[in-house]
């Protein structure tokens, strides 16, 4: 079977058959792990300064990502989905977008809402179950982390009908992992998609595991970006660990949208180093074997490396930026805990425009 | 004034917010070019294109997270659910996304999405068309719940929700769509959510119904009067909000009551209003207040249906239970 380039189409490959082709897919790479360009055609036009930018956003969120485990330690953060391993999907596909363009993340995409304008402290504040911290401030185009897994597809697809009726040149973005590519609402999703040509890109992270459960298990599909093909939208894969290559991918995808091309599903190949939540333990899924595979393939080791020898970047930056993140996070941590705590009233009332006799009636009983 | 059945009155309320408002969409299964199963839509399409009404692909969580997502950029959808039965595919986006909005994103977004669905029995319909499954979305917090009885109060209630800015439960009855006619005003008018109706007024006994419950009662009522007793019909038009002042009012002045249910008897709007009562009413009651439901049973298939769901007859027996306990 032909290697078929994933940064194009996947359908219409071979002969004419009765039976639809599943062809072999190779992900879009820009960097080898070494840091050396392979694949010039598809590298991003990007300045020195925003080549800078995109590794202090990504050391920034790994150390955030370390700072966060701590805190959650601490009893200073509750729910956390840890990040490390995914900085280049997540900075990258981030990067790729305008402001305007707009965010339906899943639960573990803190860092795509942060770098697109959310309040940092903002962020500490959902994780502690404060409703500050879905307060998305006014001009930051996002929605709140969501937790029905799948259910943020569907808003996006929506979101980017909105910006279809409105002729407004601007895309919308959602992501899920390989978990959550088996849910009917993604499905529906990218078929809505389809059908209504809509200006969207459903960025799937396939970290190799829904929690515990591998991929193998997940799916019987050749990839995830092969599901592109039922609902007839681009699929495209990439490799996750290759932040140029996401950048390039998301570029690529939301010009066509912009353009009225329509939806792309884009499969990230990527890896969680830490656990999916504070709550599970690795060692009973995962080997250690395949932990040390992935990590000769880290974003930030990479993306380093490709800088270093464009005399761009160097171990004391990396050093630096460490100690301004951790600054941050202290400054902002303390900022989320000196919030004005939420009350059972507030609560009452943020449930209608405006609070119903019967809930007037009950909020009387917490004042 | 025209005279109008509730299909064309809930047509009509459509109608004058898709002219009123530019961010009114109407979409869902069969909709746009067709008007819908029951023609509910019909028309609008041509009237107002094809990108304020549409068809969508058949998949009812899809309709109700595009719903969502349209909201958060400043669309108002009317969202179609085709049979009631189909919104358990859509649960999740109805009582879980768009009846949280408000409070999840502490105020900046919100849901001012309409999902309209028939639903209510007695029309030998295939199975999962006609259940009441009002109850699920009462004792969902964000979400209100309107149930018309009659045209005039289907197109202003309509109307209200549309305009609403938090998401609206909007349950139109199979068999009230064609059942008969009434003076509908043309043009703009609302009835607000949240109150109750006194459509009969009596001294001896309130029944306090909904849908096509309230005609149900209103035949009971009338074989009641040859009795010599007068009962007092309550239209709740609202379960979310409840309006439990007319409730308590008119027991106040009665001091007997029923609820009449569609839906089967345990923990529905029947037992809620009941609960309310108690509350607020007590000191005022005579008796205690009965529910007129079907058993705690799957709706039945068409066969049973009309032995199973509330008649007049069942509602003089609970009244006569009640005014001889």
């Amino acid at each position: 079977m032909a290697k078929v380039s994933m940064d194009r189409p996947v359908a219409k490959t071979g002969a004419l058959s009765h039976e639809v082709r599943a062809d072999d897919i190779a992900p879009l790479q820009v960097l080898s792990p070494d840091g050396e360009v392979v694949n010039p055609d598809r590298m991003p036009k990007l300045s020195d300064d925003q080549l800078k930018e995109i590794m202090y956003r990504m050391v920034f969120t790994r150390t955030w990502d370390e700072r966060a485990i701590n805190l959650g330690r601490q009893g200073r953060l509750g729910f956390y989905a840890p990040v490390s391993g995914q900085e280049a999907t997540m900075v990258g596909s981030e990067y790729a977008l305008n402001k305007d363009d707009f965010i339906c993340p899943g639960y573990r995409d803190m860092p795509q809402l942060v770098w697109h304008g959310l309040p940092l402290y903002q962020a500490f504040l959902y994780s502690r179950g404060h409703q500050h911290g879905g307060q998305i401030p006014e001009g930051v185009n996002v929605l709140m982390p969501q937790i029905i897994i799948g259910a943020q597809i569907l808003h996006a697809t929506g979101i980017g009908m909105g910006f279809k009726l409105k002729n407004e040149q601007r895309v919308a973005i959602t992501y899920t992992g390989d978990g959550g590519s088996s849910e009917g609402d993604f499905y529906e999703g990218l078929n809505f998609a389809g059908s209504f040509k809509l200006p969207v890109i459903y960025f799937v992270q396939n970290n190799g595991y829904a929690i515990t459960t591998p991929f193998a298990k997940q799916t019987a599909a050749q990839s995830i970006a092969h599901k592109a093909l039922a609902a007839g939208i681009r699929g495209v894969q990439v490799d996750g660990m290759d932040v140029l290559a996401v950048i390039s991918a998301v570029q690529e995808a939301a010009e066509i949208g912009r353009n009225g091309g329509g939806a792309t599903l884009i499969e990230g190949l990527t890896y969680r180093y830490r656990p999916h939540s504070m709550a599970d333990d690795t060692t009973k899924y995962r080997t250690k074997e395949e932990e040390a595979e992935w990590s000769i393939k880290d974003p930030l080791v990479r993306f380093g490396k490709y800088l270093e020898k464009k005399g761009l970047w160097s171990d004391e930056d990396t050093a630096r930026v460490k100690e301004e993140a951790k600054n941050t996070v202290n400054e902002q941590i303390k900022k989320a805990e000196q919030t004005e705590k939420m009350t059972v009233a507030g609560l009452i009332d943020s449930m209608f425009e405006q609070t119903p006799p019967h809930l007037e009636e009950q909020k009387a009983d917490y004042q | 004034m025209a005279q109008m059945n509730m299909k064309e009155a809930i047509r009509d309320a459509m109608r004058v917010e898709l002219k009123r408002d530019p961010s009114v969409l109407v979409f869902g299964e069969d909709v746009g070019h067709v008007g819908g199963v029951f023609r509910a839509t019909e028309g609008l399409q041509g009237e107002f294109g094809e990108t304020r009404v549409f068809d969508t692909p058949l998949a009812e969580s899809a309709i109700g997270g595009l719903a969502v997502g349209l909201s958060t950029q400043g669309f108002r959808p009317v969202a179609e659910i085709q049979f009631v039965g189909f919104i358990f595919e859509a649960l999740d986006q109805m009582f879980v996304q768009a009846a949280r909005m408000r409070y999840r994103s502490g105020g900046r977004y919100h849901a001012p999405i309409v999902f309209r669905t028939p639903f209510g029995g007695g029309v030998k319909a295939a199975e999962l068309h006609t259940d009441s499954l009002e109850g699920l979305a009462v004792q969902t917090p964000g979400i209100k719940v309107v149930i018309p009885s009659n045209p005039y109060d289907a197109k202003g209630l309509l109307i209200s929700a549309i305009r609403d800015n938090d998401p609206v439960f909007f349950m139109e009855h199979l068999n009230l769509y064609h059942a008969f006619r009434d003076e509908v005003p043309e043009g703009d008018y609302t009835v607000p959510i949240g109150k109750a109706k006194v459509v009969r007024e009596g001294k001896d006994v309130t029944i306090i119904a909904y849908g096509l419950m309230v005609h149900t009662a209103m035949k009971a009522a009338e074989e009641l009067e040859k009795a010599g007793v007068q009962a007092e019909v309550i239209d709740l038009r609202s379960l979310v909000p409840l309006d439990i002042d007319t409730i308590v009012a008119s027991i106040q002045k009665t001091n007997r009551a029923i609820v009449v249910q569609e839906a089967q008897k345990s923990a529905g709007v029947a037992a809620e209003v009941i609960a309310q009562i108690n509350e607020k009413a007590i000191l005022h009651l005579e008796a205690p207040v009965l529910r007129c439901a079907p058993p705690d049973t799957v709706y039945p298939f068409a066969q049973i249906e009309d032995q199973w769901l509330p008649n007049a007859a069942r509602i003089v027996k609970t009244v006569n239970q009640v005014l001889e306990f």
